[in-house]
């Protein structure tokens, strides 16, 4: 054997999936590569990469799946990937020597426009067709042979999800340099490439696919005015009960975990630093990552079932029309809807949305949405400020002002998405275009590993962040380190201890610039410990105040809190609207920055949302606080 | 055909103005910018035949079939593609079943 054969035998065949969404690319991609995917980003881009490998013939392959595409004439820097890694000018990515174009044979029609733009780039092309079986079900005819000879390129059916055609296909990727190439290519012009195209279909065709009847009939409902509207609203309310109901028993579980967890370890260690971070820092901080899982878990469930069966584009379809006022298109809805419960998996559920400039923006506004982190502060400031008075009937001031709090985020997030829109993130750029594909019975193998890859991508992206976060968080807290004089009991010697800390030095070094708001070092310091999470800031009110548990104890200390200087209660009725309405906008939550580097790829925008949203915020509560001043 | 549209083949008409239920043939879209290349992209060449199928509840966007699938475009979209009466001949759908 020659030294250049057995390096051929070594250097694994390089495979470039191409294909538009829906065309069932990524089933195709899970049946070829199993669940052995590796997954990353671009650079540069928010585009997610992924890579698996496969042995073709005791060969060994690598199948670079490519972003889903309609062309390769790309029109953002997103889809412009597709054309980086064919030209091999992506780092880290080498070029694929053979590419592998995906079509759904329904809509071969269209893919054709990308087989031929694929085929002018005179690489190694064979063209996969999926959904056969649906085709034969639309009374669709296609004759693979005469597509072959009419393409030039080998022709292969396959149902991925049934493995149906594989061996078939592994047995051709063996061999790429054999492909057949097309003698010639087909035409650049556009009308010339329009009747290439009608003459190929002619050829291949013995029956045309007529409309998938059972999608027909269905739509008939699921888009009607009145029960489309209706269906939408009620799969709406199901996305948003999931994740702020039916995720909290799960939630409270892993709390209660991490808390038993917690309390083991400092049974088993002797009292001390390294109890004090194992316990505190280290599993509280573990803690906060896994806490988001059964919403990210529930959520993509849902998300991934809908669009998989084929509803959530339906989904856009009915609510295109609103999001349209605000510069943003259908598919953004789920997300933002979402981020009422946690912006985490409301990030991440921006993947659906193919416009890049709409993503960002929805990105940028979703932390705005009240998530369920903000309740527990709302909670203790309401219930120990807002006289629990009835207004009208049975509708009680607190309640009322809770509504306002929930309804501001909402409308300042909508007006948020206007301007960007219009200023730093104009440009019509991308057209609004939206598939509407036949309702199919999802593979459970597909959906599971989508709601898989993301949960594990959360953890291992986003997690390893919001766990250095919070040990930093509990550093900061912890040194330098001020024994307690004698004489104090436990709660005393702690809240000693956090005044002298890092964190309440920082908390007194901001005081001038919080001032204005009404807010002493005490408050700097909650604010400083719910950038871990916004209901530390009770948890650190808590021992800020020395008090024991943090409901009573602590409702009627901060009640009492008088401020040194001015001799008045420190929490007059315009410092705590002041630090509601800071709470409604201000981005205090280490796991959403965390969530929003990794979707954008970059610090620069979760940059500019944390200080976008901190300028709002001082903004508001100032107002807030000179309104409810005049007020009251 | 049922409809006026198909009747007044002198007059400039975009695929925004094809009623519910109505079809067209595709003239021309304009290239010169992403939106129109894009549109492209999607199948609506010269020459294809596009059915409306149904509106968004609230007017907007409207669902195309065209070229055996469903694209759902909206009107400021649809209005750059410019369409003529449905071409008996050669048109996908009238050729099959």
């Amino acid at each position: 054997m020659s030294q250049a054969d057995e390096a051929s035998t070594l250097h694994p065949l390089r495979f470039g999936l191409i294909g538009s969404p829906n065309s069932g690319k990524t089933t195709l991609f899970n049946a070829l590569t199993g669940l052995r995917a590796k997954v990353g980003n671009y650079p540069g881009v928010t585009v997610a990469r992924r890579e698996g490998t496969l042995e073709v013939a005791g060969r060994p392959g690598v199948v670079i799946d490519l972003p889903g595409t309609y062309s390769l004439d790309p029109l953002s820097p997103d889809e412009a990937v597709v054309c980086h890694v064919l030209a091999g000018e992506v780092e880290g990515v080498e070029a694929p020597e053979a590419l592998i174009v995906v079509a759904d044979a329904c809509s071969l029609d269209r893919s054709l426009l990308l087989v031929a733009q694929v085929l002018a780039e005179e690489r190694p092309t064979c063209l996969v067709l999926t959904m056969m079986d649906e085709l034969a079900a639309r009374g669709g005819r296609l004759d693979v042979a005469r597509l072959e000879a009419s393409l030039g390129i080998p022709v292969l059916p396959v149902v991925g999800h049934r493995g149906v055609g594989l061996r078939e296909l592994r047995g051709q990727l063996a061999e790429p340099e054999a492909w057949s190439h097309p003698p010639i290519l087909p035409p650049r012009d556009i009308v010339e490439r329009a009747s290439w195209m009608a003459s190929i279909l002619d050829a291949c065709f013995e029956e045309r696919p007529g409309l998938h009847a059972m999608s027909e009939r269905v739509d008939r409902v699921v888009v009607h005015p009145v029960l489309g509207s209706v269906l939408f609203l009620a799969v709406m309310i199901a996305f948003f009960q999931l994740i702020f109901a039916w995720a909290t028993p799960a939630m409270d579980w892993i709390d209660q975990s991490m808390g038993a967890a917690s309390a083991g370890v400092r049974q088993a260690l002797p009292p001390g630093l390294w109890a004090d971070f194992i316990a505190d820092g280290l599993i509280a901080g573990v803690g906060s990552v896994v806490v988001f899982l059964p919403q990210i878990v529930l959520l993509f469930s849902l998300l991934y079932f809908l669009e998989d069966v084929g509803y959530m584009a339906r989904a856009a379809f009915v609510v295109d029309r609103a999001m349209a006022r605000i510069g943003l298109e259908g598919r953004a809805f789920v997300a933002l809807l979402s981020s009422f419960a946690c912006a985490v998996p409301g990030i991440m559920a921006t993947r659906t949305v193919p416009s890049p400039r709409d993503r960002l923006v929805t990105i940028l506004v979703a932390p705005l949405m009240t998530c369920s982190a903000r309740l527990p502060v709302y909670a203790l400031l309401i219930g120990a400020f807002v006289p629990a008075t009835n207004v009208f009937g049975p509708i009680g001031l607190q309640g009322l002002v809770l509504f306002a709090l929930y309804l501001a985020a909402p409308v300042a997030a909508m007006t948020v998405a206007a301007v960007l829109r219009r200023s730093l993130l104009p440009g019509e750029g991308m057209p609004f275009t939206l598939e509407l594909p036949s309702y199919r019975l999802p593979s459970f193998g597909l959906w599971f590993s989508q709601v898989w890859g993301s949960a594990w991508a959360f953890l291992r992206r986003a997690g390893t962040i919001i766990l250095l976060a919070s040990v930093v968080l509990w550093v900061l807290l912890t040194f330098p380190q001020s024994p307690a004089p004698p004489g104090l009991n436990a709660h005393e010697a702690s809240a000693y201890a956090l005044e002298r800390s890092a964190a309440g030095r920082i908390g007194k070094a901001i005081e001038p610039a919080i001032a204005p708001l009404g807010f002493d070092w005490k408050i700097g310091v909650g604010l400083l410990a719910s950038l871990a999470a916004r209901e530390v800031f009770v948890s650190t009110m808590a021992q800020v105040y020395a008090s024991e548990d943090p409901d009573a104890s602590l409702r009627s200390a901060v009640r009492a809190d008088i401020d040194p200087t001015t001799g008045k209660k420190l929490f007059s009725p315009p410092t705590v609207a002041a630090l509601l309405v800071f709470f409604v906008f201000a981005l205090q939550c280490t796991s959403t920055i965390a969530t929003m580097a990794r979707e954008t790829n970059s610090w620069r925008w979760p940059a500019f949302a944390f200080g976008y949203m901190l300028a709002l915020a001082y903004g508001a509560s100032y107002l807030a606080r000179i309104v409810t001043a005049a007020v009251i | 055909m049922k409809s006026d549209f198909n009747t007044s083949p002198e007059r400039a008409l975009s695929l925004a103005d094809v009623g519910v239920g109505e079809s067209a043939s595709v003239l021309e879209v304009s290239a010169s910018d992403a939106i129109g290349r894009r549109l492209m992209d999607l199948g609506l060449l010269p020459g294809t035949a596009v059915r409306a199928v149904r509106r968004s509840p609230m007017g907007d966007p409207t669902v195309y079939e065209l070229r055996g699938y469903r694209l759902c475009l909206r009107r400021v979209d649809a209005a750059r593609v410019r369409v003529g009466p449905k071409l008996l001949a050669g048109a996908p759908r009238a050729s099959a079943v």
